[in-house]
């Protein structure tokens, strides 16, 4: 039976339910799903390598203006408080409640940026049609596996909630950094969309060959 | 027929393999310990769910008074500006999510220690729902980051966080670890015996 089987470099198995499937060629713009539970296995862009690394290149840029910029001000009775995204993570600094402050900077800043980092990392050379860095598949492993800890998405959503509460209260301005970072919000859900992890370890492969 | 999968890249191995050749990431056929971390993380998670319910979340002084508000607290309060539909997301991410995330993830786990093989598709859905909404939750600890960052006016109005934000972080972090900890791959294998 087992003279039957394809080389194992041709199989894909379904991360999700480990499935046995054999690879193939997809037209542009397919997509294959795992025949028992449905999960994407692979879809086909051509030119998906280069519209993530420009649009990582962009979200890496715009979360720099969310983190330097005025983020919120608020005005009441004549006082004035402005705030910025990192006063928002050190609104846990005092006491106990200090590791928090460190994991909310990691959820909305430094997880964030380390994906993007880690993405440019990998894929930059292939871009240019070169062979990847050293390291460019740890890298892009980790950039996966971070996915789930980087809430830069829900942090925005908070704020929302956060300015409906207070808009009663006091008059809020928001700031050139709320935007950055709303930018930086639908240009990562973008390229996540277009990640497809088998063809970019196929082309990792392929580069290094 | 003696493959092992990695589950990082999709790279196919012959049994016995321990690292992936494409990614050096840590090859299992099956997690066996899954279902025991999955138990503990979810356990952990749901203690801390309770101080997180109990506590104050939010603490707020004005020059008239000061006030503490739990997680329903905030929930009636924004209902009582009038703001239905934003409390109704905080009452989805902070009450309904979690309580319903512990659910899910006890259900999955009896059901694969039973060897159900009921409703297989129904209860991988299940699970990529939990794995998906989960993150979710964090939205609470978020306003409260964002509200004692900016209401710091002096003496006219101020708020801090309470104690309640952090074991409801923690709440969250325990029960993603939980859903992280579930090998899926699991309920697929009473589909047919497998040697490992």
């Amino acid at each position: 039976m087992n003279d039957a089987l394809p080389s194992m470099d041709d199989l894909v198995a379904c991360p999700q339910c480990d499935t046995l499937h054999v690879a193939q060629d997809l037209p542009e713009g397919m997509r294959a799903c795992c025949q028992r539970c449905g999960h994407v296995l692979m879809s086909s862009q051509k030119t998906a390598v280069a519209r993530i690394i420009s649009l990582a290149l962009t979200a890496f840029v715009l979360m720099i203006a969310a983190i330097t910029f005025p983020f919120l001000s608020l005005n009441a009775g004549g006082v004035q408080n402005a705030t910025s995204v990192i006063d928002a993570v050190l609104a846990f600094s005092d006491g106990l409640a200090f590791p928090l402050a460190i994991a909310v900077a990691f959820f909305i800043v430094v997880l964030p940026l380390t994906r993007l980092t880690a993405l440019i990392y990998a894929l930059g050379p292939l871009v240019r049609e070169r062979k990847p860095y050293r390291g460019a598949r740890i890298a892009f492993g980790l950039a996966e596996r971070l996915r789930p800890w980087s809430m830069a998405e829900i942090f925005i959503v908070g704020v929302t909630v956060a300015l409906i509460k207070v808009a009663g209260m006091a008059a809020v301005t928001i700031g050139p950094a709320f935007w950055a970072f709303a930018g930086v919000v639908v240009i990562t859900i973008l390229k996540d969309q277009l990640i497809c992890r088998y063809s970019i370890w196929e082309a990792l492969d392929q580069a290094k060959a | 027929m003696g493959l092992v999968a990695c589950r990082n890249c999709g790279q196919v191995h012959q049994k016995g393999v321990t690292r992936c050749k494409r990614c050096e990431s840590v090859l299992q056929s099956r997690d066996h310990q899954s279902l025991q971390k999955v138990w503990a993380w979810l356990i952990a998670g749901i203690i801390a769910y309770i101080p997180a319910n109990t506590y104050p979340m939010l603490l707020t002084s004005t020059l008239l008074e000061r006030s503490e508000s739990t997680i329903m607290g905030g929930v009636v309060d924004l209902v009582n500006y009038g703001a239905i539909g934003i409390a109704l997301v905080v009452f989805i991410a902070s009450v309904a999510i979690p309580v319903g995330k512990f659910l899910a993830i006890m259900y999955l786990a009896i059901s694969v220690q039973r060897g159900s093989q009921r409703h297989q598709h129904g209860r991988h859905k299940a699970y990529d729902i939990v794995e998906f909404i989960g993150r979710w939750s964090m939205i609470d600890v978020f306003v409260v980051a964002i509200l004692s960052a900016l209401v710091q006016l002096d003496t006219l109005a101020t708020i801090n966080p309470g104690i309640a934000a952090v074991s409801f972080a923690l709440s969250v972090i325990f029960t993603m670890l939980a859903a992280q900890s579930f090998d899926a791959r699991l309920i697929w294998d009473v589909d047919r015996k497998t040697d490992d």
